[in-house]
């Protein structure tokens, strides 16, 4: 879909998500929509205008948004329930333990607006929590898409699976990030995909900040640094025979919008530490993030090309020591 | 089971083996919240033998009436009714709680045919219960959605998000079941947060409103298996907390109380 985009164009992944779900949903009829006034944050309004019915608004209740898809799953639906992730996965947490994963239904949750996209909201609207919620909840698949690629993948892989799934959602503008190292393109939860290859130390990122692992990436080769890449788009189940891998070339460095402690940066740290000691460097949050607008807020984490760099040097300097 | 509708007698006497085996199993258990499932006890055997149309056999069936238990923590009462469906043996009840046991204290649908959905947490039962409805008519079809909360459950405010959404949607194929006992775990509801009137309320909500004795089979058969209109219907069912154990009603200490050997001897003697 996104082939033939110049390498500088940017997407919003969020049209890859409505398009993909509006295609699936033509054939599929069991898809429906569950949404808490956010149509147009969603980007449902398309799915609205082609499946009326098929849209269950249930207004400003995401208690009731999250046990409405539950019931809709009971009754054979596909719900994709889809709101701003810091209320979907804050205000009904303990609907998506109960009434989804502990109960075993087939419904999809999709967090938009993730990460600090409102950043100068303030924290009441990040969602850098998410990760260490749901992590936490299992068999909960947790997904997070880089690019539209993967999120048109995710949403494919999550209409086709019988069983709860968390998509992380960004509306920020990420680049295509084409195939992977080894020239194709595949998908598969649990499974990492390797955008560069390297020996010397691994980045593991996801999301928003794959792109930025690139960069830091071909920087670091400028100074002779050959480093591997990781989209490590599945949280959970985590591929741990990538990071394990991660942890064979002797410096590992993580790269979230999200909180580190219980994040990524928590799950490669949990890995690591019970079987492969690596040093190891987690840019990320660490607490409450002040009001800012992304880039602010992204700079001051580390979250750029540089500062994922930067603590690509200390993870390596750690290995030399 | 819509062919094989019971009679308030035969509904009655079902009742009565549900509460004399309940008080058994909570009894030899040691655990559990008694008096809630006997106040619910004539709503189940009703919902069970004389409304809903199920087929034990095939628990997944598309077109079964749902029964989604809100007030999950009365198992000793939805144990013993789906035993009596025709879910699973007698001899499965024995193992009430015990370690590993598919009777958990809260149910759990994956693990017992019959259970819609793994209620607990309070004011999870009647959002799903709204989904599930909202699938029926997305589909076209006339399976009914019951839901039974307690009262104390309605202080949860998930509840008043569902009762909106059910209303906006018309779902006349939703009937919500109020247990309306009057007390909660520590205290009456009344001199908690209290309720009244709940009449009023579901009714402001855009629903379709009864008040009914919870322990009348007759009276239960007849509104509960009576045709919907154009709204959801809410049903308070005026019931006895502890109902049918005379030391036992209308105390909140009964919420998850335990009976002694002596007291165990008395209540079942009461309730033969």
């Amino acid at each position: 879909m996104m082939d033939g985009a110049s390498p500088s164009s940017t997407f919003d992944c969020r049209k890859a998500w409505a398009a993909t779900l509006e295609e699936l949903a033509a054939s599929d009829p069991r898809i429906v929509a569950v949404v808490n006034d956010s149509v147009g944050s969603s980007n449902l309004a398309g799915f609205q205008k082609a499946f009326p019915e098929r849209l269950v608004n249930v207004g400003i209740a995401e208690q009731v948004m999250v046990g409405v898809g539950a019931g809709l799953a009971n009754g054979g639906k596909v719900p994709f329930v889809s709101a701003a992730s810091c209320f979907l996965t804050g205000r009904a947490l303990e609907q998506v333990k109960a009434d989804v994963v502990y109960s075993g239904y087939n419904v999809k949750l999709v967090g938009q607006s993730s990460g600090v996209a409102y950043g100068e909201l303030g924290a009441t609207h990040h969602s850098i929590e998410d990760f260490a919620w749901l992590r936490a909840l299992q068999p909960l698949t947790v997904i997070v898409p880089a690019d539209p690629w993967e999120t048109e993948a995710a949403v494919r892989w999550a209409a086709s699976h019988d069983g709860p799934v968390y998509l992380r959602l960004s509306r920020m503008q990420v680049p295509d990030l084409g195939p992977d190292a080894n020239g194709a393109r595949s998908f598969e939860p649990g499974k990492a995909r390797v955008m560069r290859e390297g020996a010397d130390a691994t980045i593991i990122a996801c999301g928003t900040t794959v792109h930025l692992a690139l960069e830091a990436a071909d920087s670091l080769a400028g100074e002779g640094h050959d480093v591997r890449v990781l989209s490590m788009h599945s949280l959970s189940p985590l591929d741990e025979t990538a990071v394990l891998a991660a942890a064979a070339t002797g410096a590992i460095v993580t790269a979230e919008e999200a909180l580190v402690s219980g994040g990524l940066g928590g799950a490669v740290a949990e890995l690591c530490a019970a079987h492969a000691p690596v040093p190891l460097e987690r840019v990320g949050f660490t607490g409450f993030q002040k009001t800012g607008d992304v880039a602010t807020l992204f700079a001051d984490a580390g979250l750029s090309g540089q500062g994922i760099a930067a603590a690509t040097r200390r993870a390596l300097s750690r290995k030399a020591g | 089971m819509k062919d094989d509708i019971a009679t308030a007698e035969q509904i009655a006497e079902r009742a009565r083996w549900m509460r004399r085996r309940a008080m058994q199993m909570v009894h030899g258990k040691g655990l559990g919240h008694i008096g809630g499932d006997l106040s619910a006890a004539d709503i189940l055997a009703t919902l069970y033998f004389g409304v809903l149309n199920f087929d034990p056999a095939r628990p997944d069936w598309p077109e079964r009436d749902r029964f989604v238990m809100s007030k999950g923590h009365a198992t000793g009462v939805l144990y013993t009714a789906l035993c009596a469906a025709g879910y699973f043996e007698d001899e499965l009840l024995e193992s009430y709680m015990a370690p590993g046991s598919r009777l958990n204290g809260h149910p759990n649908r994956n693990y017992l045919p019959g259970v819609e959905a793994n209620t607990g947490p309070l004011g999870h039962g009647f959002p799903i219960a709204v989904g599930i409805a909202l699938a029926a008519k997305l589909d076209g079809s006339d399976r009914r959605t019951f839901v039974l909360t307690g009262d104390g459950e309605q202080q949860e405010g998930s509840n008043w998000e569902a009762a909106m959404v059910a209303a906006h949607n018309g779902l006349s194929n939703l009937t919500l079941i109020v247990d309306r006992n009057h007390l909660q775990q520590g205290a009456p509801t009344a001199e908690t947060t209290a309720l009244d009137p709940l009449d009023a309320k579901y009714a402001a909500f855009g629903w379709e409103v009864h008040e009914v004795d919870g322990h009348d089979p007759a009276a239960l058969l007849a509104r509960l298996g009576a045709p919907g209109t154009d709204r959801p219907r809410a049903i308070i069912a005026q019931t006895v907390k502890g109902k049918g154990v005379s030391f036992m009603e209308n105390l909140a200490k009964w919420h998850h109380g335990v009976p002694s050997d002596e007291e165990f001897a008395i209540a079942m003697k009461e309730l033969a």
